[in-house]
This record gives structure tokens, sequence and C-alpha cells, in this order.
């Protein structure tokens, strides 16, 4: 079938993936304007299966939303609330540790801790919440904070990011996720979210947490005003990254859902905007392991084809989680493991469960 | 395998078993680059069409009782109903408003209406000036058996009150094992396909359908296209083959799991190389979503179907999505084409919504 990819006019970028040579800017550009998808996810599927073989990995896992009282208050989010939003809340630690309570009985690894930036929490709350969760689950793993929020708690504590992040570690913490990069681009932040933390400051936080050996891992929040080439810095920026501290475990491109936001006149991204995403930034993100079709984004269907169009990962079961509901994503919140596995097997692929650092839990 | 690349690609036929060989072993890259290989060649304009159009179910009363159907009543369930005359006015004043250009009418197999009960209907929605796709195989082998005419008199005397075409509804799947199993008092595939060679025999054109994803094996889909195709190489009367998988929600059979999108987008691509005389394939985001309907450009389908305007049955059995005209033609866009408002038999519409 490479003849399918030499007429979609990718021939030489086909090569050089066959080679395992790094994408140019210029390459990563025509993958993205390329208008035959299945060329694209053609080249991204020989990219995911030599660093994946047919593995598609899942995680049994939880999902805690601690508080959306917010400051940044982003334009692209319907779950950041002011502190005097009738629909604001915010868990106490004993609350956080009733939701871990309530699931003890399941098989869950991993507990996805991710809240606002709330302007007065105090930081020993937050290592409180820590702590309070490794006392009721003790194996469970917390990968906890975006790099917006460590930011933050460094400020809370008076801290630096590296030393905050010790006691966070000491806490509880065990890996960080990928949220808060949005779009590097400075442009799109002063558009979309002028608080956030900056894209170097996102990168700074991410490349310290791995110079003390915690993985994190990495999002981008595509299809609202960004274009193209921001989209390409931004994967160019994380590929650098990557380069310097090989800390990143995963890539996780996220479909920006724009119901209930400030920017609710966009449209939804589409099928195939999803799946080039995901087929781009595996072609040219070649130092990171895994790239994930989160399929609480996407819808099961889309993010089990995703599997052949670069993704290697689904995210897991995910009960309760807030943050894309809110902004009207109508995938049901949870999935079973078996349904996920029945998934996997449909696209011919080999079921793995995981944990949060891609050791193998469970092959089906 | 390559063997069999080399036919497709060559526009040569391939058969019953090479496709068997197909589903079992090609991924999902040759049967997308090969599907989009004889979509670009029977469509080599980068146009993707739909159709503005209605679902009008005049009766959900039925005897038929098939196990994978979440729309029915059975005939002594006192939420049956039928639609009135002036309730179809309406619906049809309201589809014209939007543009729509045809009317998709089913019903159940109601116990006791007469033929001239169905050649009224025709006749009073006839007024409205408006394309009217209607009474599926069984319907209308229900009627002949009813009023102990034949087939082609039943044909006959609805063309005459105004039937213009007849929807592919209804054909399951082709294969009388599965039929036994799922839907035992339906037409046989025999019975099926006769209404189709007299529709088309008498100059009606006709769509075919196929539902998978229950109780029938790859071997029976097959099976089921081979039918297809063989009728077209008799008639050329198809426009249109729609296959669509199975929504198992408040069925008998709700115990069966969902297709998945994976395995819609191989059975897409597989019909489209397999059909090689029928001339449009449907995508169905009533089914699939917007999202792996439009991933369906690519697999073999060139028109998106209908907005539908309403639609009833596919909704009993729990899946909800809608999308209105724009969102159509957006989705067609994004995927890198023209979209094209059309008719039944696939002629463009002028002047349609730019």
């Amino acid at each position: 079938m490479d003849a399918m990819v030499e007429n979609a006019g990718l021939g030489d970028i086909l090569e050089k993936v066959r080679k395992g040579e790094r994408l140019s800017l210029d390459d990563g550009r025509r993958l993205y304007e390329c208008p035959d998808i299945l060329a694209v996810g053609y080249l991204a599927n020989i990219v995911r299966e030599r660093l994946n073989g047919d593995r598609a990995y899942f995680i049994y896992n939880q999902h805690v939303n601690y508080s959306n009282i917010c400051t940044n208050l982003c334009k692209f989010c319907a779950f950041g609330k002011d502190k005097e939003s009738p629909q604001a809340y915010q868990m106490s630690v004993e609350e956080v540790k009733e939701k871990i309570r309530e699931r003890l009985h399941e098989p869950i690894s991993e507990v996805h801790v991710v809240g606002g930036i709330h302007p007065d929490l105090p930081y020993s709350y937050y290592l409180d919440m820590l702590r309070g969760i490794k006392e009721v689950r003790p194996e469970i793993h917390i990968q906890g904070f975006t790099c917006v929020e460590i930011a933050h708690l460094a400020e809370l504590a008076g801290k630096s990011v590296h030393d905050t992040l010790v006691e966070l570690r000491d806490a509880g913490l065990g890996s960080i996720p990928g949220g808060g990069a949005e779009v590097f681009s400075p442009r799109i932040r002063q558009i979309t979210c002028e608080k956030k933390l900056s894209g170097e400051g996102w990168l700074e936080v991410a490349k310290t947490a791995h110079r003390l050996g915690m993985q994190s891992n990495a999002t981008m929040l595509y299809g609202h005003i960004e274009t193209i080439d921001e989209r390409l810095e931004h994967l160019d920026m994380l590929r650098r990254a990557q380069d310097e501290t090989n800390g990143f475990m995963t890539f996780i491109p996220l479909a920006f859902h724009p119901k209930n936001t400030e920017m609710a006149d966009l449209s939804r991204t589409s099928g195939i905007d999803d799946l080039r995403n995901i087929a781009v930034a595996r072609c040219f993100l070649d130092n990171f392991p895994h790239i994930k079709g989160y399929w609480v984004m996407i819808g099961p269907k889309l993010a089990q084809v995703a599997l052949s169009f670069g993704a290697d990962d689904m995210d897991g079961t995910v009960k309760e989680e807030l943050i894309t509901h809110m902004a009207g994503g109508e995938t049901s919140g949870v999935m079973a493991d078996t349904d996920l596995v029945r998934l996997i097997r449909e696209a011919g692929r080999k079921p793995v469960q995981r944990d949060t650092l891609y050791n193998v839990i469970k092959e089906f | 395998m390559d063997a069999i690349d080399k036919k497709i690609l060559d526009g040569e036929r391939i058969s019953a078993d090479e496709a068997l060989l197909l589903a079992n072993e090609g991924d999902l890259y040759r049967l997308g680059f090969l599907a989009n290989a004889v979509k670009k060649r029977k469509h080599p304009e980068p146009i993707i069409t739909y159709v503005i159009d209605r679902n009008i179910n005049y009766t959900d009363i039925c005897i038929s009782a098939c196990k994978f159907c979440a729309f029915f009543k059975a005939p002594e369930d006192k939420d049956g109903s039928v639609l009135s005359f002036a309730e179809l006015g309406e619906k049809i004043e309201e589809t014209k408003r939007l543009r729509g250009t045809q009317i998709l009418l089913q019903g159940g197999l109601h116990p006791d209406k007469p033929l001239e009960f169905y050649e009224e209907m025709v006749a009073f929605m006839k007024g409205y000036d408006i394309h009217i796709h209607g009474f599926s195989p069984p319907e209308i082998c229900h009627f002949a058996s009813l009023s102990g005419l034949t087939v082609a008199e039943v044909i006959t005397r609805l063309k005459k009150a105004g039937l213009d075409s007849i929807p592919g509804g209804g054909a399951e799947i082709l294969c009388d094992r599965v039929r036994q199993e799922t839907a035992p008092r339906k037409c046989s595939a025999d019975e099926w396909i006769g209404v189709m060679r007299e529709a088309h025999k008498q100059g009606m054109r006709t769509s075919a359908t196929m539902m998978f994803g229950h109780v029938e094996t790859m071997a029976e889909r097959i099976e089921h296209l081979t039918r297809i195709r063989d009728l077209q190489d008799e008639t050329g009367g198809f426009t249109a083959f729609i296959p669509w998988p199975f929504q198992s929600k408040n069925t008998v059979l709700a115990h069966i799991p969902e297709t998945t999108g994976m395995s819609y987008l191989r059975m897409l691509a597989l019909s489209r190389i397999f059909l090689d005389n029928v001339d449009n394939v449907q995508a169905s985001w009533v089914t699939q979503g917007p999202k792996i309907a439009q991933l369906s450009l690519f697999f073999g389908a060139n028109d998106f179907g209908s907005t539908m305007i309403e639609e009833n049955v596919v909704a009993a059995a729990g899946v909800s999505f809608r999308l209105s005209e724009g969102e159509i033609r957006r989705l067609v866009q994004g995927a890198g084409f023209e979209p094209r408002q059309r008719v039944m038999d696939y002629r463009l519409v002028e002047n349609a919504a730019a």
C-alpha cells in the first residue's frame, strides 16, 4: 500500500518514517495539510507499530476534580468557576478520601487529581490531600496537579518549583498529568488564557519534575483559534524538551469542546481533525513513547479507530470526569474494562492493562 | 492478497471467496485504500452528496416482531398508532420548508389496513408535490398477501397512486438462516429480491441496505452482497447501497455487543469494493455519529445520507445523533469535499444552500 502514500505526495516522508529519521517542521506541515487522511494515518501506524507493536494500553483509574474554583478562567474552559459562582464547589480532604474509599473494592491503580487555580486554599491542603489519599489506599499511584497547578503551589509555598515538587512527592505525588499546556504560543495564551502560566513556564515545571526522576505527560488543546504552525511550534517545543530530559511518557491531543465556554460559537472538532492530530503527533514526536486517543474526548468509536492512526493508549475506565463533560462532551463518563478490551481486540490490537508508568498489570 | 489488490485496482470484479479473504485478513489500511480507490474511480469529482428528507413512519403497529427491532408495537399493544393524513400533511409541509425533496415513508406491517388505504395515503401525499420513497419490500409483500394480489400488481397500483421509488429497508441480511433466527415472519431473501426485481422492471429505482452485526457470519454478509450484485447485473435498478450496524438497545437481542467503529468502517469498505456495479454507497451518521461518518468518506462512502428531519426507528434503539444540514456540510468540507444536495436518484439539486 506504499503506492497510495506516494500518490498522496508523501513518498519522501514515508521513506524518512521507515528509516526512523526525524521529521522537520515542514514535513509536519505537509502532514497537517495532506487531504488524504488515510495516507497520514498509514505513516503514523508505521511509527506506532515500531514503538508499541500491537499493544494497546488502558488503565483502571479514577478521577478526582477536587475543586472547580479557578482564578484563571480560561476562555476555552467550561469547568473553572469564579469562587462566587453558584456552581462553584470544593472538596474537603475528608471528601476526597471518601471518594477513594468508595471504590476500594475496585482494582484501581491510579487516581488522577486535577483542579483549578484556587484563590485561597492553603498549600497544606494539597499536601494533606495527597497524604490522605495514600492513607486510604497506600498502593495507589497519584498522578496529580498539572504544571500550572504546581507553579501555583510553589508560589503558595514560597519555595522553588524543585523544592515544592520534592515536598509533594514526599507527600505521595507519583507523576504529573499533561494538562494546562493548551497551545504554548504566547499569541494563543494572550487571547484565551492570559492569566495562565506561560508555555515556557509550563515546560520548565515539567523539566524540573523530570530531573527529579518524576515522569509526566503532555497535552495540546487543539481545534479553537490556533494555526497549524502554532500546533507544530507546540509539538516542536515538546520534542526539544523531551530531548533534554526524556521524562515525558505520553502525548495526549485534547479536542476542544466549545459548549458552555466563552468560545461556544466555535464548532466542535471533526473526526478527521481528531485523527489527524493524533497521527501527526505520532510521526513528529519521535521521542515520545506513547500517544493517547482519549476516548472521553473523542468518543469510544473514534478512539478505537485511532489505535490504527498512531495511538497506543485509550486512557482508562475513568469515572466522574467533569472537565470534558462540562463542555458538552457526549461520551458516557465510564467504560467497563471489558468494553475497553473488546474495543481493542476488535481493532486488531492486544489489550494491555497498565499502571501509570506503563508497567504491565495484565495482558488479555 | 496482492492479486486481489491488483484486480480491484484494475477495476475487475472480485469473487465471494476473495471478499471473504479480504474481510478476514485485510488490514484497515488495505480495505480503506482499496475502497477509496474504487470510490474515486466511480466519483472522480470531489463531491459528497446528501439528501434533505424526512422519515415518516405511518404506523408502528407491526405483526412481524423482529428480534432486532426496538420500534414496533404488537397489534394488541394499546400504545401503537397510525398517523392521520392531517399529521402527514403537516410533516410534509415542514419538510418542504426545509428544502426537503422527498419523504421516506415506511411503517410496520399493520394487520388489517387494506391496499386502498396505502393508495389513498400516497395519493394524498402526492398532492404536496414531493418525491415519495416508500414501502420497503417486506411491506409490499405484506400488502400482497393481505390483498391476495401479486407483488407486481401491488407495485403497479402504488406506482399509479404516486409512489416514486422504493427504499431498501427490510433487507437485514439476505440469507434465510439469519432471517429464520431473527425475523421469521418477515419476507424471505428471495421475496425481498423479487420485489426489487419487479420494481426495477416497472421502471422504479430503489436502494438496498444491509443491517449487520447481530447473528450473521461474515460469509452470510458476503452472500447478502452477492445477491445485491447479482440483481444489479440483471436490472441496474439500485441507486445506492447503505450498510448499517445493528443497534441493540431495547431489542430482544440487547445482549449482543454493539458493532465498533472499526468493524463498521471495514464492512463499509468491503461493500464499496465488492459492489462494483452500484454507483453510490452511503455513510450512516445516524448509527455512527458525525466523527466516524466523516471518516467513512475515506472508506468508500460518497454520500452522507439524509438530514433526517425526523427519524424514529434508530432512535428507539437508544441512538440519538442529530445533525443539521449545516453540520453535514461542514463535516463534508472538513474532509476536503464539496457538499451537494441531491435527490433520490442522485441528480444534484441546483441552487442548493451555498
